[in-house]
């Protein structure tokens, strides 16, 4: 995949220190922006992205020619609405769509990095994002926004620089990740590191991609996304072009199918190291254990507005997780809204069209800027 | 605005903290905002008010006061209201004191049972009384404890907290309640307001 043109990059000198101890300095963060910054540079949101998403949020994706993640969300009038807002959106250290990642070469040995990148964490991401606001002169975002994973950046943020936004919107996320998580990811992990072709992570080098690897781990990810009502609604035991079962072990069921294909085009768009990489970020996120076992200090220092919202379906990171949040907050008398959407859809609902998520975002966000 | 809504902002003093516990569509918030500069909080159990609080910009989170008044630190407002709700909670004793801990003063609406067409109601018909206030049928209502503006009295001695002031409404009219009327507001008063302190 050639992602080299319509990436834009801006090259981090500051060295940056690691939660692993190493520093990295002179590296690409890969980002895009939407809508226009206005004079008094107050206008801007810094939506982060989900494990799989990338610097792309809305129109179409120029790598993979698809809607980008958030176009539900993100453009002209919708819930992130880019008349209004200016959106800025970084692809992850660690990523694969042009940001510093495993797939780059080191400069030392001139060798592809592989499994010899750096391990990064959720606060390293924001600290590197960070940079972002120095180079568009911007003092305090309107706002910082992401789910699942984004939602896991957004706390970090605001925990790490407390005065750098006004309004703080988490969805779908949590502040520990469970054994549930870790575990989930890393079935996904040993997915990719039993194909014979991920080669201790050197297959860059040897031009095999451990593709069967990590299309099930995509696989097994995605049905954590999807609620168990909705897989029911939408295959139930549907067979896949054919009339009969045919005792053998080809896709008889639509959801095998769907899956199939489901893996199958996530190979041709992610870096199966990189996969390696973020989902570890998010296995070590432990807000509550940075802060000492007591989360209210994470946000202790911030003024801002905290927006939660969680899905009554999501069993990845289910209400309960989000509202341990709200708990926190309301501990210390923050300003902290919360609403459980109703929906079907999974951990998925944030990225879907599911009308009041959609509407209550605008709300929030359209409101909260006419008052700041 | 409802005239229970003008008593209760009227109760309240300027640029305080309060939380409205039960704030429906958020307008008492609204109305508290605007008119005496509050930094309001609200709690609401249904998830389509909390939305229509959002796109009021109000600072309103989904919950249950019978569950989630637990994470507010003790006097962490000024002012914690509740809204003609008391009898809807499966231990009113427990949200009272919850309001109590969690308020340094708690503002308290009931609708008065011993209103005198409740009591004629039930008196004539034998059956479960059916008023504007209490629309439902015994078996569909959500309050399940209801009580007269005499028992809410009574109850602030048996678990001991304090009336600064009690007020009754009656034909849209506010006046006091005091121990040598009590027996006429417990019969003529539709609502009663009550501002309480542990």
């Amino acid at each position: 995949m050639n992602i080299k043109e319509n990436i834009k990059t801006l090259v981090i000198k500051k060295p940056l220190k690691l939660d692993c101890g190493k520093t990295i300095n002179n590296f690409p963060l890969a980002y895009e922006t939407y809508g226009s910054l206005n004079k008094n540079k107050d206008n801007a949101i810094l939506v982060f992205h989900a494990l799989t998403g990338d610097q792309f949020v809305t129109g179409i994706n120029p790598v993979t020619k698809k809607d980008g993640w958030w176009s539900y969300a993100v453009g002209p009038n919708k819930s992130i609405d880019t008349n209004k807002y200016f959106v800025i959106c970084a692809n992850v250290i660690g990523g694969c769509m042009g940001s510093f990642g495993p797939s780059h070469k080191n400069p030392d040995t001139n060798k592809i990095y592989g499994t010899d990148f750096p391990v990064i964490t959720i606060n390293d991401m924001v600290n590197a994002q960070l940079n972002l606001l120095d180079h568009f002169e911007i003092k305090k975002l309107f706002s910082v926004v992401g789910g699942s994973m984004g939602g896991m950046q957004v706390l970090q943020f605001i925990s790490n620089y407390p005065d750098k936004a006004s309004t703080v919107v988490p969805i779908a996320c949590t502040s520990s990740h469970s054994a549930q998580n870790i575990a989930f990811n890393e079935l996904g992990r040993q997915a990719i590191a039993s194909d014979h072709n991920w080669s201790d992570g050197k297959y860059l080098s040897n031009n095999t991609l451990p593709d069967k690897g990590l299309s099930v781990a995509r696989m097994a990810a995605h049905i954590t996304y999807l609620s168990k009502k909705g897989l029911q609604e939408k295959f139930g035991r549907k067979l896949q072009e054919r009339d009969a079962l045919k005792f053998g072990f080809d896709a008889d069921f639509q959801i095998e199918s769907y899956l199939r294909y489901q893996g199958s085009v996530f190979v041709d768009r992610f870096d199966a190291n990189s996969y390696l990489y973020i989902t570890r970020a998010m296995d070590y996120f432990d807000l509550v254990k940075q802060f000492d076992g007591n989360l209210s200090n994470a946000f202790k220092k911030t003024k801002a507005k905290f927006f939660i919202i969680s899905f009554t379906s999501d069993w990845l990171y289910p209400t309960q997780e989000n509202k341990d949040i709200v708990i926190a907050l309301n501990a210390i008398g923050a300003d902290v809204g919360f609403v459980e959407i109703k929906s079907d859809k999974g951990h998925d609902s944030f990225l879907l069209d599911v009308p009041d998520f959609l509407k209550t975002l605008k709300n929030f966000l359209d409101k909260s800027y006419i008052e700041r | 605005m409802k005239t229970e809504y003008k008593i209760i902002v009227d109760l309240i003093e300027e640029k305080t903290r309060v939380l409205d516990v039960g704030c429906d569509d958020g307008t008492l918030m609204e109305s508290l905002k605007k008119n005496k500069n509050v930094d309001a909080r609200g709690i609401e159990i249904s998830k389509d008010k909390v939305q229509t609080c959002v796109s009021k910009g109000l600072t309103v989170i989904e919950g249950n006061a019978e569950l989630d008044l637990k994470q507010f630190p003790n006097d962490s407002f000024d002012y914690v209201v509740l809204g003609q709700t008391l009898q809807a909670f499966v231990n009113p004793e427990i949200v009272i004191k919850e309001l109590l801990r969690v308020g340094k003063k708690t503002i308290i609406t009931i609708p008065n049972f011993g209103h005198w067409k409740v009591r004629l109601n039930l008196l004539i018909k034998g059956t479960m009384p059916i008023t504007e206030s209490l629309p439902n049928d015994w078996y569909n209502t959500p309050n399940i404890h209801m009580c007269t503006i005499k028992d809410f009295v009574k109850f602030s001695k048996i678990i001991n907290f304090k009336i600064f002031k009690s007020l009754a409404l009656t034909n849209k009219n506010i006046s006091n309640i005091n121990n040598s009327n009590l027996f006429y507001k417990n019969l003529f008063a539709e609502l009663g307001i009550f501002l309480i302190e542990k």
